[in-house]
């Protein structure tokens, strides 16, 4: 018997992470506290460089049998991983300042352990290995091939950010709920992608998704093993991509989890999950569409509808960025529904200039401060570009991204998911995503209007300094969303030729 | 034995799951819920080795084990946290968050 092959040029970027959060586990133990948070984070960010480093060095090189039949590292794969890479590195940036994370997590709130604990500056640090370890999972979701090793990388990247959603420093019982929340439709959703499946299995006999796409071809897609395994498994996926039947958990888990944390998530684990999401249904369900993809269709458009409409009805900050990322997930099931590499390399896009704009937008809500911390309350943000007129107009820059408005990244998106669906004969799929975008638009400019040309109502509202690194990650999302919308062209061609699956 | 009635009841086991998770309301039994529905899986997995007559779903079955028991150490760390804050572990208490 032959020991299975590895090529361990091309595990490498997901092995270097998980070291690097290995490392993070020992420092965390042996480290005194007082140097823990510097040392945590240059771990952090040579391990997530270093990864990208080997990332692009093998950008050429993909291949479908990095691990045997589990891992294909194939050019889109390197392209998600790639971006998930420079996402986490930029959302790093925001979770840097340790500011927002609360000294420790098992101290009851209020409890006289914890103002002791603050006290003394007994700042604990376990957020930087478990968002390594996160990414570790994001890494390996888009690139696994067969349904065990995507349920384990589904799970090695949720049960981490489970944690982190309740490591608050403030408003800690919220998000203590919101961690609970997210953890309990989280595990409960992760079920039914199991039991999807077991039934892909036993309809095919094999767990690979090659053995799948290759059994649908042979013994025909009527069957009701292959029905269910596909319905379960896209419930599964489309909560994690947060599409609108089980978008719930959404809006309350980006309201209560720490504000990087929710950025990081929703830029990264979007980005990972639609990444298999496309994998399973390009590689593994093609030859079924006629199964899912009316469904998938219709969901995708309550999806942006849903998510744009609702958006209107928020008060919260955090929550209206919330259903706007539902409404995104709508505008990226096109892709998923369109079936071409043209869809594919704008799904590639889009998760890039998605990425930046919703982690310079909750970059910048963490700077909105009163006394008590983070303002998440819209109209006391009312007249923000009279106070702050430079960080209201960069909230502005990403909201106008989010809504596509031309000259930015988000417009260029948008275009490429949407002539992509119309080129593959969706056209009615093309108009929902149009209308709804111009319902969101109005909602995005309605934000504008608010911040600049309303008198504020209440002083109490400040604009803190932001530290450099936050700075430094604002400045970065609120280039690349400038630059990606001024010259798409620097990345759509990329995009464009590492739009390809190796089946 | 017929071998079809491995899944009836990994379905059954599956729906009481889900039905648990929806009607229950102590986080401690919603969580009880969703691991039977992860060993109904489980279940199935194993059925259906035995009918493909390979052993990949038996394999397939201790991964899940394994990703089961690290789904337990987190959900007991975050269910004792939110009990050890508020007193109680019911999912109806947990309403802070509501538009």
């Amino acid at each position: 018997m032959n020991a299975p092959k590895l090529d361990y040029a091309l595990l490498a970027p997901i092995l270097i992470i998980l070291g690097g959060a290995l490392i993070g586990v020992l420092v965390e133990a042996f480290l005194s506290k007082t140097r823990r948070a510097g040392v945590q984070l240059v771990i952090s960010f040579v391990t997530l460089t270093a990864a990208l480093v080997q990332v692009i060095r093998i950008r050429r090189s993909g291949s479908s049998g990095a691990a045997v039949l589990s891992v294909s590292i194939d050019a889109a794969g390197i392209f998600i991983q790639g971006t998930i890479l420079v996402l986490s590195l930029v959302a790093l940036l925001l979770i840097a300042d340790t500011d927002n994370f609360t000294a420790q997590a098992s101290a009851i709130p209020g409890s006289s352990q914890e103002s002791v604990a603050i006290q003394a500056g007994k700042q604990q640090t376990e957020v930087f290995p478990l968002t390594l370890f996160a990414i570790a999972g994001m890494l390996l979701f888009p690139v696994a091939t067969d349904l065990v090793t995507l349920f384990v990388a589904l799970e090695m990247l949720s049960l981490p950010l489970y944690l982190m959603a309740g490591l608050s420093r403030r408003r800690r019982l919220l998000s203590q709920e919101a961690a609970l929340k997210y953890f309990l439709l989280g595990a409960f959703s992760s079920a039914f992608f199991l039991m999807g499946s077991a039934f892909l299995y036993g309809y095919s006999g094999t767990l690979t998704l090659n053995g799948i796409a290759s059994a649908i071809h042979t013994s025909g897609n009527n069957n009701v093993f292959l029905l269910i395994g596909i319905a379960f498994v896209s419930v599964g996926l489309l909560f994690k991509v947060g599409a609108v039947p089980f978008h719930n958990w959404t809006p309350d888990v980006y309201q209560g989890s720490p504000t990087p944390i929710t950025g990081f998530m929703a830029a990264c684990t979007k980005a990972a999950a639609f990444g298999a999401t496309l994998r399973i249904f390009y590689v593994a369900l093609d030859g079924a569409q006629w199964s899912w993809k009316p469904l998938i269709s219709v969901i995708a458009v309550i999806t942006m509808l849903f998510g744009a409409i609702a958006a209107w009805s928020q008060r919260d900050v955090k929550r209206m960025l919330a259903y706007s990322s539902i409404a995104h997930a709508g505008f990226i099931l096109t892709a998923v529904v369109s079936l071409n590499s043209h869809a594919l390399s704008g799904a590639l896009f889009y998760f890039v200039v998605y990425g930046f704009a919703t982690i310079g937008a909750f970059g910048i809500v963490t700077l909105v401060r009163d006394s008590s911390g983070e303002v998440g309350d819209v109209n006391r943000w009312i007249g923000l570009g009279k106070k702050a007129p430079l960080t209201a107009s960069t909230y502005s820059l990403f909201l106008l991204s989010f809504g596509g408005i031309p000259l930015t990244a988000g417009f260029i998106g948008k275009f490429a998911v949407f002539s992509a669906a119309y080129e593959s004969g969706n056209i009615y799929l093309t108009v929902a995503g149009v209308l709804s975008s111009a319902i969101a638009i109005f909602f995005y400019l309605r934000v504008v209007v608010m911040l600049f040309f309303q008198n504020p109502e209440s002083d109490s509202v400040s604009v803190v300094i932001p530290s450099v690194m936050t700075r430094i990650a604002i400045s970065i999302c609120a280039l690349a969303t400038i630059i990606l919308g001024l010259f798409p062209s620097l990345l759509l061609n990329a995009a464009d030729s590492f739009a390809l699956f190796t089946r | 034995m017929d071998i079809s009635n491995y899944l009836y009841l990994s379905a059954a086991l599956f729906t009481i799951g889900a039905v648990g998770v929806v009607v229950r309301r102590n986080a401690i039994v919603v969580f009880m819920c969703v691991e039977l529905m992860l060993n109904a899986a489980n279940l199935a997995f194993v059925t259906f080795s035995r009918l493909n007559g390979n052993l990949d779903g038996q394999v397939a079955s201790f991964f899940t084990m394994v990703v089961a028991a690290c789904e337990v150490v987190i959900g007991l760390a975050i269910i004792v946290t939110i009990f050890r804050s508020r007193r109680s572990a019911s999912v109806d208490d947990a309403s802070l968050l509501k538009r």
